[in-house]
This record gives structure tokens, C-alpha cells and sequence, in this order.
């Protein structure tokens, strides 16, 4: 097993440039494939090389599909690229799995579905005194004559917070980097530190196994790729490599806060219980259930209190609802119902004789679903009080840039977003989506699927209907982000 | 109890009628993967003994996998097959098929060989019968009628809760019971709602599943001096098959792939039918025998409902050998998206998968026919895809309802129907509303 080398690995795996508070991403075209890669071979990629004090400015660079192409890269290559990747985000049959219908179909996208599909994602981040002069330099002259600019997203910094007014990005993963991780074949404890090859591409994944990647023959143009760990006599070009899963997810918060204001009796303390309750969280980031006092692998105590909590003392959602956003996209569960657990109890759990509630063992093993988020969000800071006042005409829209780091598209970011997300079944509930997310669309035979559910405990519980879309889909991409050695070779350089 | 069945016709198509059996079924649906209920040709909805049912033509483009062991392959004919789950007896409902649609099923038919303007079609039907080797049921003796029923009894608890809400105000868990039991019995008074009772379990039914109970472990008992003596050989030559099959795995072809995903997500339950060859030698198909038998003695006598090992989200399901031995046909109906599927399987019964499934040419690797083979997820998922088939036609009887659902369903009937509760139980079924 080899070490990581970080000056292949792209700096956004690592970090999340959080001190770097300007942010844009530039969805582009190639124009011209000799000025596209001339543009890219100049451009200084930042890695994942810690230092010291850290950089200013930083910048990092995806592709999609069709970009690949437009590199030049044989299809022969790009068909050895996993199928999502390849059939993209805006496919017929993908928007029925992710909830984009309806309002959210990529027909009313402003970046991403036919015609506007970018061919590259280019992420600018810089301190905020050097952020324009930073993103004024890199887009010179090799750049209008390379790429053909879709869209320029900006970002604001909400200090934490996403719009709807709650603290976020508390609950990352922790990438195992070093490769310590023994997993037994089941994992009886819920555990935040995760495989390397979940998200990095060339190392073992929370299966022991390396996913599906594109393998070369060795010749001088693939002389400068490393040699697969699987296969050592080929070159791995997607070696330290990932997939970025990117969707623009434009937040109505003036909608979200009035909602919850007029079923909370105008009462906004109470509104801010009910959106706790939705979001999972307070608006704080406190959790809603107790902190487990056992440690959690992967969860420093100190430095993240917020993150140490497991749901294994609320089996009926009485405390934080099954339906609510974090206990959907992050159920804290392990392999099998129950700790601790010896061989003959595992057995008769095995064969579907264990825990017999209606409630128990819903839920797929969260440890093969993980995703490492990195978006930022975009518009105006709006406070609860402001957001129960009418918008003026021609409002700036909010939202946030969602961006998501993963090894396998389908079993982490789309997995999450179908059958967790998206899933008007999720965990024994029926007629609701996520409460944020949700498109409220209804689905053949469930006419409503706008509901909330709060389980209480030993009495009946609250459920709360017609929830609006709060959360509209703007537009999305998935894209492939290379290491620096196969960004070499895509460019020849 | 009424027992489910089930049927499965299979036939050779004529070659030049494909197109038009195409064609056929298509008119079938409203749109790729949504079948219409009320289609002319078979309206799948008036019969309401019918949980799941498909036409699948059994375009197996695996055939040539073969060669990895050194077989020339075998040109097949393509065989159409129209399958379906039943309450009742199978051959009460197709009579009764026939009398209604017997129409359409002719036209349908009639693109299979051996099939004339004269035939006979309940004799054709049985004698073109692919009874499976392994079955599936998610809950024994749930009817259709019942699944409506309580359905219908649940979405009326739902409304009288969302209209009464204040009423329920400070309620302990055994008043709303109460409270609710009273409701639903003045709307059984009234007619609008109703839970018929269970209809007696057919006495030639049971004879047959108590000699099936007890037959299968005896014929292992009488067995067990020779198995005792032949397991070390057994056990030797499968290692020995283990360690040197060849596994074929390529990455499913890009269009294939998509062709599935268009006939997939269209409901809360999808559909999936996967094909292939079974690895030669006498080895190979007594393993895939034993082990499917084992299931389904397991899935008829053993598993609790609602469950299959640890899995919830399958209805039905069944293994099939197709013309022969050669060949296999694996078909289920299960909830979510087939990644959550695959997921589901190999996290949660990886040990069946594997025993079941790895006899298949090309299947991932195994170790003591058990252990790891689907844990090579990628390569697992690639084989799944690779062998699956598109459904020409599906039909669900209960759209939108998962088997989650259709448990909750009942265990609020079962609730209704206790005179008293203790505390605890109470609280259990409250939070199910």
C-alpha cells in the first residue's frame, strides 16, 4: 500500500479552503482544444500539499464527459469512466431518480442540460483582498480564446451558515489518508472515518476493493501516470483522481421562513423549533438528540461537540424525526442493528429473525454512502425577521452551489439523493420527501408527498402538510476531477 | 388463507412475428416502462386476484460466455415468457384470463411457435409452463383484495386523524386505539369501510405444505448417510471450481444500460429480470439445485413475513430454469432504485446472493460458495447489469405502495382488530400512524 502523494492530488480533497472566503465557479466550453490545454498547462493547479501559512488564492479544475472529449480524449478512455459519469446528470431516466421533474427538470436549468452542458468546471478561491485581481489574471488572453464562458457563478460568505439561516457543514467525513483502517467485514458501530478509495480513485474502498477506473497501456504518453496498485503493469489515469457532483440549489427563504412562521401560530421562536426539527439541527448546529457519550471514530469531541451523536437512542424519531434533512442524508447507523453483537446473534439477525419493530433495520449501511461536501452558497444574507417581510421586485436569488466529492457517483452521491433524499419511503415513512429538498411532486399512486412527519413518543404524532418547494434545482454536472499527473497527460504537457 | 401462485408460460417466438410481438406489447404501455392498466389486449386491472405480472422476451446476450470454458455456444430461439403472481390457484385464474381476455392473449401468442388459429389456448398455456425451481412470497395470504382494503383503512385513519387532530390532544396511546377502533368500526357499520375476513386456507393446499414441510427435511434425513459420505468429495471438487472459474465481468455496454434505466423509477417498486448461463458440469447444477431448494424451503416454511433475510423491499421473487438446465432466469419485483437493490443484497444477504447466484458463468469470485464473490461490488453490479433484461410489459396491482407500506398496513389492521392492548403495544401501534 502506497502513501498519498499530495502534490498529485487536487488541494479541494483536502480542504475546503475555508480562510480563502471569495469563491467562483466558472462553467466553460472549450473553444479550442490546443488553447484550452495551452491555458490549462499555465495554469498553476493548487494540491493538496499542506503549508504553510496557507495559500491565498487557489484554484482547481474538473472535467465533464463531454469535456474529456473535447480534450481530445480518445472514447475509448471516457468509456472506461463509470456509466453515470458518462450518461450525465440531465439523462431522462437520472431525473426521475433525483427528483429533478417538474419545476426542477433540466429543461428549466439555467447551466447543464443540453446545449448549455459545460465542458469544465474552473474553481477560483483567493482571500478576499485578492480574489478579483486573482480571477482578473487567470482569465487572460489564452483563456478567451480557449473556453467560451456559460456561466460565472459567485459565492457569498454566509459565515457558516447556508441560507435558510443554519450553521452547516458540520458533519464531514473523515478520510482515512493514512490507510490505517482495518474494517471487519461488518461494522457493528457507527464510525465517521471513512475509506480512502471512497474518495479517492486507485486506493481500497470501504469494500477492500478499487473501483472501476480507466486503465492504460504504458507508452511515453502515458509514461507520466502512476501504475495502478491493482495492476501494476498499467497506468491508472484516474488515480488520485475523483468524481465532483455539482448542482445549483436555488433556497426560497423567504417561502421557508413564512411556512414555518404561519404553522408555528406567527410565532417565530416556535417557527424555529419546527425548522429544527426539519432541518435535524437547531440553528446553532446543535443536534437534536443527546451526545453519545461513547467516543465516535472520526468525531473529535472537542472540536466538533455538534458531532457526537448517533440516533440509537431515538428508534422512533421522537427526539429528531426520521424525515428530518441530517438524519436522511447521514442516518449514523453501522452494518447491523444493535452493538456488540456475537456471532450466533449476527446469524439469526442474518436471516431476518432479529429486531421485529416495524421501525428497525429500514436502513441501508451509511458507511458505503458517504460524500465529502464542498459547496458554498450564493445571494444575500437574509435573517428569519427580514424574511417574513415581503422580497422587493427582481430579488437576487439565494442558494447554495452544492458540490460533492465521491469515488462512485451512483452509490454515494446518487444513492443519497435517491433513496434517501428523494424517497418518499425512506425509513418507514410515507408522503414526504426531505423537508428542504423535497419537489413535492406527487408519484403514481401517492398522490401527496408533501408532508412532514414529527413522531412523538407514546402519543400521536404531529404532521405537518402542504409543505411548499423550498428548494428548486438550477442546474448540475457531474464532473470528473483528476489528479495533477493525468491532468498532465490530458494536456500534454 | 388464500396462498399465492403463480405462472410462468414460456415459448419460442417465430422468428419473423418479433417485430410485431414487439410491437404488440409495446401498445401495451402508455409510455416505456409504465404499462396501462386497462390495455386492450390484456387489461391487467380487472383482475383483481393479480399482484404482478410481465412479459419479458428473453433476448440473452450472455450466450457467448460459454467460451470461457471452452463450449461453442448454443444458438438459442428467443423465448417470449408472460409471468405472473396470484392469489388463488393458478390454474382457477388462468381459466378465468382466458374467459376475458383470451382475445388479446391469442394475439399475443400466436407470435410463438407451435401456436395456431386452432389451438386450444389453456392447453397451449399449461404445456408451455415453467414451473420455478425457488419462490418468494413477501407475506403469504395477503391478497390483492386485502392490500386494497387496508390501504383504503389507512388512508381513512389518516383524514379522520388530520380532521380531528385537536381531539387527540393529551391522549394516552390506548385512548386513540379506542378512539380509533370506534371510528373505524362505524365506518364498517356504514359500509365505507371494509375488512373482509380471511377465507379458509384450501384443504388440498395444506395437505400439499404439510408434506412439502416435512418431506424436504426427510428426503435429507434419508439422504444424510450418502451425503455424509459424498460431502468431502462435494466440498473438494466446488474449492477446486472456485479457484480457477473464470469471472466475466466486463463493464455493461453504455445502451444497454440505459435502456434499462428508461423502464426504471417510474414507480416506488421497479421490476427486474436477469438471465443467464449456469458454469457446466454435474458440480455446478446439483449446488444450484440443493441451494435453491434450500431457499425455497426457507422462503415457504421459514422466513417471518415481510422479510427476507434482513431485506424488506422485495414482493415477489423467483428463480426459473429456462428450456433445460443450461439456463436460468432470476425474476423479483422490489422497492427503490436498482443501485439501493444491488446495495440491499450485498450488504445485507451477500451469503444467499452468493450461493444462489454463483453457480452463474462469469459471477465474481467466492469462497466457500458464501463468502465474498457480490463484495467485489463494482464487478458484482457490472455482472447484474450485464444479465439484465428489459420488460417488454410490467404491471404492479397497488402503485405507490412499497412492502414497508403494506406491512404498516396491516400491522394498523391487526391493531384494530385487538379488543385490548397493553401500554406498550399501544404505543408501538400509534407511532405507526
Amino acid at each position: 500500500m502506497s502513501e498519498v502523494d499530495y502534490a498529485d492530488v487536487q488541494g479541494l480533497l483536502r480542504f475546503g479552503y475555508g480562510h480563502m472566503t471569495s469563491a467562483s465557479y466558472v462553467l466553460v466550453r472549450v473553444k479550442h482544444q490546443d488553447a484550452a490545454k495551452a491555458w490549462l498547462r499555465s495554469t498553476p493547479v493548487t494540491t493538496a500539499v499542506a503549508q504553510k501559512p496557507p495559500p491565498k488564492r487557489a484554484l482547481n479544475v474538473a472535467f465533464t464527459a463531454a469535456g474529456l472529449r473535447a480534450l481530445g480524449v480518445p472514447e475509448s478512455i471516457v468509456s472506461a469512466f463509470s456509466h453515470e459519469f458518462r450518461g450525465g446528470m440531465w439523462q431522462e431516466s437520472r431525473t426521475r431518480q433525483l427528483g429533478d421533474v417538474q419545476k426542477n427538470a433540466p429543461s428549466n436549468w439555467i447551466w447543464g442540460s443540453d446545449g448549455r452542458e459545460p465542458h469544465a468546471l474552473i474553481m477560483f478561491f483567493a482571500v478576499h483582498e485578492e480574489f478579483d485581481s486573482f480571477v482578473q489574471k487567470s482569465r487572460d488572453q489564452n483563456w478567451s480564446e480557449a473556453f467560451e464562458e456559460i456561466v460565472s457563478l459567485d459565492t457569498s460568505n454566509l459565515d457558516g451558515d447556508e441560507p435558510f439561516g443554519f450553521a452547516d457543514g458540520i458533519s464531514q467525513p473523515q478520510i482515512d489518508w493514512d490507510q490505517q483502517l482495518q474494517r471487519p467485514r461488518t461494522q457493528s458501530e457507527y464510525t465517521n472515518i471513512v475509506a480512502l478509495g471512497e474518495f479517492l480513485l486507485g486506493y481500497p474502498n470501504e469494500y477492500g476493493k478499487i473501483t472501476e477506473r480507466p486503465l492504460l497501456e504504458p507508452n511515453e504518453a502515458t509514461a507520466v501516470l502512476l501504475n495502478a496498485e491493482d495492476a501494476p503493469a498499467k497506468k491508472d489515469l484516474a488515480r488520485n483522481g475523483t468524481y465532483l457532483v455539482m448542482r445549483q440549489l436555488e433556497q426560497d427563504v423567504r417561502s421557508f421562513w413564512k411556512f414555518l412562521y404561519d404553522r408555528s401560530g406567527e410565532n417565530l421562536a416556535d417557527a424555529a423549533q419546527l425548522g429544527a426539527k426539519m432541518v435535524g439541527r437547531t440553528q446553532a448546529g446543535d443536534p437534536l438528540v443527546p451526545n453519545q457519550i461513547e467516543p465516535i471514530p472520526g468525531v473529535d469531541t472537542r472540536a466538533n461537540p455538534q458531532n457526537q451523536f448517533t440516533y440509537d437512542n431515538d428508534p422512533v424519531g421522537a427526539r429528531c424525526p426520521f424525515g428530518a434533512h441530517v438524519r436522511r442524508t447521514n442516518p449514523r447507523n453501522s452494518d447491523f442493528p444493535g452493538r456488540r453483537l456475537n456471532a450466533f446473534r449476527k446469524f439469526i439477525i442474518m436471516m431476518g429473525f432479529g429486531p421485529k419493530g416495524f421501525y428497525d433495520d429500514l436502513t441501508s449501511s451509511v458507511r458505503f454512502h458517504r460524500i465529502l461536501r464542498r459547496g458554498r452558497e450564493y445571494g444575500p444574507e437574509l435573517s428569519p425577521e427580514d424574511a417574513l417581510q415581503p422580497g422587493p421586485p427582481n430579488e437576487s436569488p439565494r442558494g447554495l452551489h452544492f458540490i460533492c466529492l465521491n469515488a462512485n457517483i451512483s452509490r454515494q452521491f446518487e444513492f443519497l439523493q435517491n433513496a434517501w433524499v428523494t424517497n418518499t419511503k425512506f425509513s418507514g415513512v410515507t408522503g414526504e420527501s426531505d423537508p428542504l429538498l423535497g419537489n413535492r411532486e406527487s408519484i403514481p399512486g401517492c398522490p401527496v408527498t408533501a408532508n412532514f412527519a414529527i413522531p412523538a413518543d407514546g402519543t400521536l404524532r404531529r404532521r405537518v402538510s402542504g409543505l411548499p418547494q423550498f428548494v428548486t434545482v438550477r442546474g448540475g454536472a457531474y464532473f470528473f476531477l483528476p489528479g495533477l499527473r493525468a491532468l498532465r497527460y490530458f494536456t500534454g504537457a | 388463507m388464500t396462498p399465492q401462485s403463480n405462472f410462468m408460460v414460456l415459448a419460442p417466438i417465430v422468428p419473423e412475428r418479433e417485430p410485431e410481438l414487439r410491437e404488440l406489447l409495446a401498445s401495451m404501455n402508455r409510455g416505456p416502462g409504465q404499462v396501462n392498466p386497462n390495455n386492450v389486449l390484456l387489461p391487467f386491472a380487472e383482475f383483481e386476484e393479480l399482484h404482478f405480472a410481465r412479459f419479458v422476451i428473453l433476448d440473452d446476450k450472455t450466450t457467448e460466455d460459454v467460451r470461457v470454458y471452452g463450449l461453442s455456444p448454443r444458438t438459442y430461439p428467443l423465448y417470449l415468457a408472460f409471468l405472473g403472481d396470484i392469489d388463488g390457484n393458478a390454474n382457477v385464474f388462468l381459466q378465468k384470463l382466458i374467459r376475458r381476455a383470451g382475445d388479446g392473449l391469442r394475439q399475443i401468442l400466436s407470435c410463438c411457435q407451435g401456436f395456431g388459429p386452432d389451438t386450444h389456448l389453456l392447453d397451449w398455456m399449461k404445456q408451455h409452463e415453467s414451473p420455478p425451481i425457488a419462490v418468494y412470497v413477501n407475506w403469504r395470504g395477503r391478497t390483492v383484495r386485502q392490500i386494497r382494503e387496508e390501504a383504503a383503512l389507512y388512508g381513512a385513519l389518516e383524514s379522520y386523524i388530520e380532521k380531528h387532530a385537536a381531539s387527540f390532544d393529551g391522549l394516552r396511546a390506548c385512548q386513540i386505539h379506542q378512539e380509533l377502533q370506534s371510528f373505524i368500526n362505524a365506518e364498517q357499520s356504514a359500509g365505507r369501510i371494509t375488512l373482509s375476513k380471511e377465507a379458509p386456507t384450501p384443504i388440498g393446499w395444506q395437505i400439499k405444505n404439510l408434506a412439502h414441510l416435512i418431506g424436504f427435511p426427510l428426503l435429507g434425513l434419508l439422504l444424510s448417510p450418502l451425503l455424509v459420505l459424498a460431502a468431502p468429495f462435494f466440498i473438494i471438487a466446488l474449492r477446486r471450481l472456485e479457484k480457477s472459474d473464470p469471472v466475466v465481468c466486463p463493464i455493461a455496454d453504455q445502451k444497454h444500460s440505459e435502456s434499462l434505466s428508461d423502464l426504471e423509477d417510474h414507480d416506488v417498486t421497479n421490476q427486474f429480470s436477469a438471465m443467464g448461463s449456469l458454469k457446466p458440469g454435474f458440480v455446478r447444477l446439483l449446488t444450484t439445485t440443493v441451494v435453491l431448494k434450500t431457499v425455497n424451503y426457507g422462503a415457504r416454511h421459514i422466513t417471518r413475513a415481510g422479510r427476507l433475510g434482513r431485506i424488506r423491499s422485495i414482493h415477489f421473487a423467483r428463480w426459473v430454469f429456462v428450456a433445460g438446465t443450461e439456463r436460468m432466469i432470476f425474476c423479483s419485483n422490489y422497492d427503490g432504485s436498482v443501485e439501493s437493490y444491488m446495495d440491499d443484497f450485498i450488504n445485507k444477504t451477500g451469503f444467499g446472493l452468493n450461493a444462489s447466484f454463483s453457480n452463474g458463468i462469469g459471477y465474481p469470485r467466492t469462497n466457500w460458495l458464501v463468502r465474498d464473490g457480490c463484495i467485489d461490488e463494482r464487478n458484482y453490479k457490472e455482472y447484474l447489469r450485464r444479465h439484465t433484461l428489459p420488460s417488454q410489459v410490467w404491471y404492479k396491482a397497488y402503485p405507490g405502495q412499497s412492502a414497508v407500506d403494506l406491512e404498516r398496513n396491516t400491522r394498523i389492521r391487526r391493531g384494530l382488530e385487538m379488543s385490548s392492548m397493553t401500554d406498550e403495544q399501544a404505543r408501538e401501534w400509534v407511532a405507526l400512524l
